[in-house]
């Protein structure tokens, strides 16, 4: 019984929305709006099945809908690993890198593997399990100057504090224990990340009191409206993200 | 005090506490094929009382939920004693300076107050403080067995091994102990808060081991980059340290370090990269029988 009550909204969505071709409306009309809809709820579709059926980008907002459960976590990561992941291919391929340190070069390139391999993952991830995956997101770096090092290290260590109070804040929302161990594979590796490009700028300050509470040691969170408000600003119209579907508590 | 008396002290508040060491039984038992949000529908009061006494009132906390926090309690307690000797220790006084005296005391109050936040956290069922006679940092035992670091409070390179060793440690086994945690939102988003905190010391600790941010990885056993590469080796000291990076059980669930394969996908193939990149990008949990197996080196 949970599961119609919780379908409900999705109902009135589908009559308010204004959607692009294929979606959910005209999907409703070819096969009988409400009774398909109450007959994918009483086969047990979840949450998840029935966001990637009507996957859709508001014509009005133009936001991308990362989803709903488990599903729209995982898509939610995935956003968050695309814009990390295009981030440092463009470091890499401009004049700070160029003239970087051999150790900063390295670590940077690291970097650039970690993202795109925790990007790419995520995608097929999300496939194999039968969900859809976002689509490609396109970045505006257009505030970073990627010929000088503070500009640089200080976008990469926005994103990745960023990246780990994004994965702290979701844990709780994720609701299939296997995602939850996905999760917390990726975000240590993220906190390794955030704590050295931290030491470049300043070495020591791997546990900044803006993001490790001084009080009792534990690192912020962050929830994913607060996270999507800081992603979006590094997003292009069109390709910001829209978090209000996913599990709140 | 050794592992056994430790665990005794568990067993005096939860009697079945060697049934809930099985990991992979209890997740299953627990979480397979039982959405969370159909247990909120289903026992909301259960479940709003059991998040209005997540901190300080131990009896909104289950058993499984008080064992894994005791666990971690107890690794706390590992961490935390080593870097107060370790301070405290003449030894150090010229090989640790600076810069580097002031990060690991930084990580030896962050230790302080994690101790400090479980135990609100658990109240009357946590472990009692087991104090710094029973932890023999040398890892002989309290002279039990030859030392494994002899001189560990006398050689910062030492002293660094062993903090990289429990560092990493710390963060396989929250990472490990998370999805045990997921009926309580409130202490398992703590545990993760926690566990990023973990993975930030050891960056750090990894880094100034190669030398600082400017000095290029080597050897991983001396020179190691700030995460774990493969199985780095075997970590700082391969005799003592391999089992840090190595398989959990069972190994199908906690593989070592060096795993490339996720959720079922290759991601050496996917990305097209060496396997140590693949490894490098994700963590790897780790039980907690080998956990507390790896953390019986140091406790007499």
């Amino acid at each position: 019984m949970s599961k119609i009550t919780h379908k409900t909204p999705e109902a009135e969505n589908a009559q308010e929305e204004v959607m692009v071709p294929l979606q959910r409306r005209s999907f409703l009309r070819y096969s009988g709006a409400g009774l398909a809809l109450t007959g994918l709820v009483l086969a047990g579709c979840d949450d998840d099945r029935l966001n990637d059926i009507f996957k859709k980008v508001d014509r009005r907002s133009g936001l991308v809908n990362v989803g709903s459960g488990d599903f729209g976590i995982l898509n939610y990561a995935y956003a968050l690993e695309q814009l990390e992941a295009a981030y440092y291919a463009k470091v890499l391929q401009n004049q700070y890198y160029l003239n970087a340190t051999k150790a900063e070069r390295i670590i940077l390139k690291d970097l650039a593997d970690h993202e795109r391999i925790h990007a790419q993952f995520l995608k097929a991830a999300i496939k194999a399990a039968g969900g859809m995956p976002i689509k490609d997101l396109t970045p505006d770096f257009s505030s970073v100057d990627f010929a000088n090092r503070a500009s640089v290290l200080g976008t990469a260590k926005a994103f990745e504090d960023l990246g780990v109070s994004a994965y702290n804040g979701a844990g709780k929302l994720i609701s299939n224990p296997a995602h939850l161990t996905i999760a917390g594979k990726i975000v240590s590796v993220e906190a390794r990340h955030a704590a050295l490009i931290r030491d470049l700028i300043q070495f020591g300050t791997f546990v900044g009191p803006d993001v490790v509470d001084p009080s009792n040691g534990l690192e912020k969170s962050k929830s994913p409206a607060e996270v999507a408000a800081v992603a979006n600003t590094f997003l292009v119209e069109g390709s910001k993200i829209d978090v209000s579907n996913l599990p709140k508590d | 005090m050794n592992i056994l008396k430790i665990i005794t002290e568990i067993e005096k508040v939860d009697p079945e506490v060697y049934e809930r060491l099985d990991q992979r039984r209890q997740m299953f038992k627990h979480f397979a094929g039982f959405g969370k949000k159909v247990a909120v529908a289903a026992v909301p009061l259960a479940m709003g009382s059991m998040f209005q006494k997540a901190y300080g009132q131990s009896g909104g906390l289950s058993k499984q939920i008080q064992d894994v926090l005791n666990f971690a309690l107890l690794l706390e307690y590992l961490e935390f004693y080593f870097y107060d000797m370790g301070l405290k220790s003449a030894g150090l006084n010229s090989g640790l300076t600076g810069q580097n005296r002031a990060s690991i005391n930084t990580i030896l109050e962050d230790e302080r107050k994690h101790v400090a936040f479980l135990r609100s956290v658990l109240g009357s069922a946590a472990i009692a403080d087991p104090t710094a006679n029973a932890f023999d940092f040398t890892g002989a035992k309290g002279g039990k067995r030859a030392p494994l670091f002899a001189d560990v409070f006398t050689n910062a390179g030492t002293f660094l091994a062993v903090a990289q060793a429990l560092e990493d440690t710390g963060v396989r086994a929250y990472k490990g102990g998370a999805p045990l945690l997921m009926s309580n939102n409130t202490v398992l988003e703590a545990a993760l808060n926690i566990h990023s905190v973990e993975g930030r010391h050891v960056s750090h600790i990894r880094t100034i081991r190669r030398g600082g941010p400017q000095a290029e990885p080597g050897n991983p056993q001396t020179m190691p980059q700030s995460w774990i590469s493969g199985n780095d080796n075997g970590g700082p000291a391969p005799a003592a340290t391999a089992a840090v990076y190595g398989p959990g059980n069972p190994a199908s669930m906690f593989p070592g370090e060096e795993n490339v394969v996720q959720a079922g996908i290759n991601v050496q193939g996917l990305s097209q990269v060496s396997p140590s990149e693949a490894s490098e990008a994700f963590d790897e949990p780790l039980d907690m029988g080998t956990v507390l197996a790896i953390a019986g080196n140091f406790i007499k």
